[in-house]
Order: C-alpha cells, then sequence, then structure tokens
C-alpha cells in the first residue's frame, strides 16, 4: 500500500518519467515526501527507494546529504537566518539571536507549540538586502528584528499562508505535463543531424 | 568614473517589474536571438557563440566555446546548467532566474540546438522556492509558445527540458558533485581525471555544464553577433557581467557592468554603483570573487575588473560576487566565519578538507572568542600549507575538487594583511572589536 496519498503518488510518477534513470528522481521525490509528510518518515523513504530501484538505507544515506531535507519533524515553519560574511557585517548573528528569543527555541531547535524550527544557514544569495532571512525557503527580506517580529505575528496569526506555504512545500507550479518528444523520435532527429554536420564538413574540405 | 556606455545584457529588463512573464519577454525582444539560430546551422552557432569569447560565468571562468568544443564529435550527449548558486556573497543567478527566467531558458534552448544535446537539465539550488517556481513557468509557457517541444517553430528540432531542485549543498556547484546529485547520490566530486565532465558526465555521458549566467548571454549574442560581444570589455574578459557587491558600502547591489572598463573603486565608490563606504569609515580590504578568493586592500582598488588582471595579482574574479569591510570589521572574525562555512560544507571525501576545515575552525574560534593561543598563527598557516601545499595562488591541491584549497584564502589573506589583529586577539583573549 502507498504511503504516499493518491495525487502525491501521481506526481511521484510523473516525475521518475522526466529522466532515464530512475535514481535521478531521488532528490525530487524527497522534497515531495516532504511535502506531504513535512519531514522525510521512514515509510516516505521506503516508498522513495521502491520508485527510484533504491534500498531505503540508500535513500537515507543520500538524504541525510543535504541540508534541506529533515529526518526529524520540523516546525511549519522553517526560519532560516544566514550569518555567512555579507549578513555577519550586516549584523547577522544578533539577528538569529533575537530570533530566537522571539520564536521561542534554540538555533536548531523547534518551538514547543510545533510552529517554528530555527536554522543557522549558509549564504542564500540575496547578500544586497542582508542579513537574509528565508521562511520555508521564501525571503522575507526581514533585515531588523522589528521587521523579523511583525514576520512572526504573521505568521502566528496566519496571515502570510499564501506567500508561504507549510514545511516542505518547495514548488507549487506543477509541469504541465511529461517529456513531450518521444526518446526514440529524438534519437533520429539527432542521428540525422549529426549526418549532416559531417556532409557539410565533408563538403568545406573539399 | 565608471563607464556606463556598454549595453545591458542579460539585465536589460530589470526595470520591469513583470520581467519574468512571458508577455514581457516577448515584447521585449524575447525568443528573436532563438528564432535566428534555428535559421542557422548549429555549427555557425556554436561559431558564433566561440567569436564571442564568453568566458564562463559560473567562476572559473574557463570559454565556454571551448567547452563546447570537446563535445563536437560525439552525437548524443546532455547539457546541464549550473543554478545551484551557493558561494557566498554571489547572488546574479539568483537575480537571472527569478527575474530573467525566459532569457535563461532561451539561452538554454539555443545551446542545446547548437550542441545538438538530446537532454537537458537545469539543476537549481533548492532554497530559491520562488526561482524554481518562475523557471518551471518559464519552461511551461515555452512549450506553449512552441519554444519547446517537438519540431519546434517549425525548424524540425526538437528539445525538452527539465529543471531538477537541489537540496542544500555548497559543494553541488562542484560540476562533477552535481552530475552525481543529477544522478540522485550524495553530492560527492568525482576523482580526476577525467577533468572535464565532456569525456564522462551524467550518466557516463559526454555532458557539457555550464552557468544559468553564461547561458543567459546567449540571446544576445546571437541577435547581435558575437563580435559585438568580443569588442565590449578587454584582453580575454569580453562582453558583460553581472557583479554582486555586498558588505559596507552604502548601496550593495547587483551591477551589470562592461569587463576591464571598470575597476573596484568605480564599483565601491561611484555615486550610481556601490556609492562609497558608510560615513566616517574606511575601506580596510575586500574579497574580489567570493569567499574562495584571496583578499585585496586599499591598494587594488584601481585594478580592473578583469579575469586576467585580477588573477595576475594573485587572487581571483571568479564568481563576481565583491564583499567590502570596512575599518571597523574584524578581519579575524571574517575569516572565522568563513572558514565556518567550509567546514560546514566539505563533502568529507578526503582528509585534508575534512580534517582541516574544522580543525582551522576550531582555532579560528578561539582566537575569536577566547582561548587563543601565542601559537596559533603559526600553526594555522602550518595547517593552511597541508592543505594547499605553498600556499601560492593559484593554489595547489591536495584534494578530490578545489573545495578544499580554497579554504586557506581567507585565512592566509587575513594574516597576511592583518597579523597584528591575531597578535591582539591572543593578548586580549578574544575580540577587541566587540
Amino acid at each position: 500500500m502507498s504511503h504516499f496519498r493518491t495525487e502525491i503518488r501521481q506526481r511521484a510518477e510523473e516525475l521518475v518519467s522526466l529522466y532515464p534513470r530512475k535514481r535521478s528522481a531521488m532528490l525530487p521525490l524527497l522534497h515531495l515526501a516532504q511535502e506531504q509528510d513535512g519531514y522525510l518518515t521512514d515509510e516516505a523513504m521506503a516508498e522513495v527507494a521502491e520508485l527510484t530501484g533504491t534500498t531505503t538505507a540508500e535513500v537515507r544515506g543520500t538524504a541525510s546529504f543535504y541540508d534541506m531535507f529533515h529526518l526529524e519533524p520540523v516546525g511549519k515553519y522553517v526560519v532560516g537566518v544566514c550569518t555567512n560574511i555579507a549578513c555577519l557585517l550586516a549584523g547577522g548573528e544578533e539577528l538569529l539571536a533575537h530570533a530566537s528569543s522571539t520564536l521561542g527555541c534554540p538555533v536548531g531547535g523547534t518551538s514547543a507549540d510545533g510552529l517554528f524550527t530555527l536554522e543557522e544557514t549558509e549564504c542564500l544569495a540575496d547578500c544586497n538586502i542582508a542579513p537574509c532571512v528565508q521562511v520555508n525557503h521564501r525571503f522575507v527580506r526581514t533585515t531588523t528584528p522589528e521587521t523579523l517580529d511583525a514576520l512572526v505575528d504573521d505568521l502566528r496569526n496566519g496571515r502570510r499562508e499564501d506567500e508561504i506555504p507549510p514545511h516542505g512545500t518547495l514548488i507549487r507550479v506543477r509541469r504541465s505535463g511529461g517529456l513531450r518528444v518521444p526518446r526514440a523520435q529524438l534519437a533520429d532527429e539527432r542521428a540525422a543531424a549529426q549526418t549532416a554536420r559531417e556532409e557539410r564538413a565533408a563538403k568545406v574540405e573539399k | 568614473m565608471a563607464s556606463f556606455t556598454a549595453p545591458k545584457i542579460v539585465s536589460s529588463r530589470s526595470e520591469f517589474t513583470d520581467s519574468h512573464t512571458l508577455s514581457r519577454y516577448v515584447a521585449t525582444g524575447g525568443f528573436e536571438g532563438l528564432k535566428k539560430a534555428l535559421s542557422m546551422f548549429p555549427e555557425a552557432v556554436a561559431s558564433e557563440v566561440e567569436r564571442a569569447s564568453l568566458l564562463g560565468r559560473g567562476g572559473a571562468g574557463f570559454p565556454a566555446g571551448r567547452k563546447w568544443s570537446m563535445l563536437r564529435k560525439a552525437p548524443v550527449s546532455c547539457l546541464v546548467i549550473n543554478g545551484d548558486e551557493s558561494e557566498p556573497a554571489t547572488f546574479k543567478d539568483h537575480y537571472l532566474v527569478e527575474r530573467e527566467p525566459h532569457q535563461l531558458v532561451e539561452g538554454i534552448i539555443i545551446a542545446s540546438y547548437a550542441l545538438q544535446v538530446s537532454q537537458v537539465f537545469i539543476f537549481l539550488r533548492g532554497e530559491f522556492a520562488l526561482g524554481l517556481e518562475r523557471v518551471q513557468q518559464a519552461l511551461n509557457d515555452a512549450y506553449e509558445y512552441g519554444a519547446l517541444g517537438s519540431n519546434i517553430m517549425g525548424s524540425g528540432f526538437s528539445l525538452d527540458i527539465v529543471v531538477h531542485p537541489g537540496a542544500g549543498a555548497y559543494i553541488c556547484g562542484e560540476e562533477t558533485a552535481l552530475i552525481e546529485a543529477l544522478e540522485g547520490k550524495r553530492g560527492f566530486p568525482r576523482i580526476k581525471p577525467p577533468f572535464f565532465p565532456a569525456a564522462i558526465g551524467l550518466y557516463g555521458q559526454p555532458t557539457v555544464v555550464n552557468n544559468v549566467e553564461t547561458m543567459a548571454n546567449l540571446p544576445w549574442i546571437i541577435n547581435n553577433g558575437g563580435a559585438a560581444f568580443a569588442a565590449l570589455g578587454g584582453g580575454r574578459s569580453t562582453g558583460t557581467r553581472l557583479f554582486a557587491l555586498s558588505g559596507q558600502v552604502n548601496n550593495p547591489g547587483m551591477y551589470e557592468l562592461e569587463m576591464v572598463k571598470n575597476t573596484f573603486r568605480d564599483i565601491i565608490f561611484d555615486p550610481a554603483l556601490g556609492g562609497g563606504i558608510p560615513e566616517g569609515r574606511k575601506l580596510k580590504a575586500f574579497i574580489p570573487g567570493g569567499v574562495s578568493a584571496p583578499w585585496f586592500g586599499p591598494e587594488h582598488l584601481d585594478l580592473p575588473l578583469g579575469q586576467d588582471e585580477v588573477a595576475e595579482k594573485a587572487s581571483m574574479l571568479g564568481s563576481g560576487s565583491i564583499v567590502v569591510l570596512d575599518d571597523a570589521s574584524c578581519a579575524v572574525r571574517a575569516a572565522w566565519r568563513i572558514t565556518k562555512f567550509f567546514s560546514r560544507e566539505s563533502c568529507g571525501q578526503c582528509t585534508p578538507c575534512r580534517e582541516g576545515s574544522g580543525w582551522l575552525e576550531r582555532i579560528m574560534f578561539r582566537l575569536e572568542h577566547g582561548g587563543g593561543r601565542p601559537e596559533d598563527v603559526e600553526l594555522l598557516l602550518d595547517l593552511c600549507d597541508n592543505i594547499a601545499p605553498g600556499l601560492s595562488w593559484p593554489p595547489q591541491q591536495t584534494t578530490i575538487c578545489v573545495l578544499g584549497s580554497s579554504i586557506p584564502s581567507s585565512i592566509t589573506s587575513a594574516i597576511t594583511m592583518f597579523r597584528s589583529e591575531f597578535e591582539a586577539h591572543v593578548t586580549n583573549d578574544g575580540c577587541p572589536h566587540v
């Protein structure tokens, strides 16, 4: 029986079909598993193993390499504050400490109500608006304690739900269908193009 | 005086808030480059790019045309776009994927046609949620518009593109690690040789890995010709480039500037660009090309923004990201944080990098936070020398990839330029700035 809900399972199978080898769908499938459960459950990883033709050990071993995959439950909102060089120079460490007290959780921990997890992140590539803060990988651009507090207040009161989906939902724009060009057609086309090119090259040499 | 005569090549739509939409893209000349490219022979498109002398915009600055020509004889191949932008202080690709996704897609289709590849993946950094959505939407739009799928614009050329999210790992910006991640594995860089994925890449097939900004240049190059591109800039550094300016400047931001025609002083101090250092402070140092690059001091301000010009002074233009430190900032603290980054992001395969980065971070931590010892500076240099023997530039490598040899840059720069600060940290038993 599938751990994934019907709709998630369907999207998972579509993802696998985009790659010539099933295992290539590993990272997208793990993101999808987090979309359903908020983090990576054992059941979801077993299903990803089935979908990718790997073992659960391989899935766990791969997932644990990547910062965005959580093997333990996290809050509905994962708040990331960057303290890397540009943010450090702009007070990133101070903002991180402030976030910790506002959210009521230590860095790396989850608040008692399960709403927030706080992370110290590496550079998030938004260095001109420093310190950089993301919530569920959405740039929120709250660079001061005051704007951060206002954001947290909004999140607590459900005011930013359209903009910031629960943790795990990464890409809300669906691909408009699978691959459009049959692999056999593509192979024929490329072979013909290669032949034509060789003929042109031969003509030039003459 | 900064030079503003060059056209905006990759950020021409920055004034439009809807620059990411298909309608705006088409209304501002979008897909004209692709139409022109499809009317040419694929090898003619490739020659045009070679004529432009476009240097790869990822960090290493390898000529894109030469990367492509390695594939010429191979009939089946893959194109992988590196959008895993994670070099600290680099944020140009973030802009390009969120604000100019159609330009990226058009560039990729042009490259795919030139190379006649059959598989294309855009590897985007997982933390770019909006960017992933914008690029997926741009791909959906391109299918709808007839720029992707079977028989593109009646040319007989067909193509699919798949966007692939990363999951948070700096090392996946290294092209062989990126390929491993795309194969569904841990992002472990592959042992060299082969030095280039053009020999053995994705699924063991010949593969070109190109940066997002490199692709974004292609529509303009095809529309205006490689010669027009090569006429901009100077020496080997042709065209324009997106420079990401951050740190202690009045106007941090992303600026598209002609290569070589501007200097570090221009971008940091020109009122229309960085606008100088905050009132009452002075420039202490700057990092010229991402945190892997050795630092520069005020004496390097008049150096042109060109790849070879910076390399001659023993650093690199790298990813085009410039971080400014003013005289109130602490060099030890800055170098400690950069070292902490490398320590966190080391993939762990090679001992010098895995153990060395952690050891260096612990020493830098105690210097900054208390507990530093008089012998620490020599110990730091000795450790750095074990990771990158000789401490020369470009660095010697003891590891599979260049992450390891990038670790010493900030520490050796800070020691060379501000050795007395290290001594003050020991005497003061922690950072005297705090």
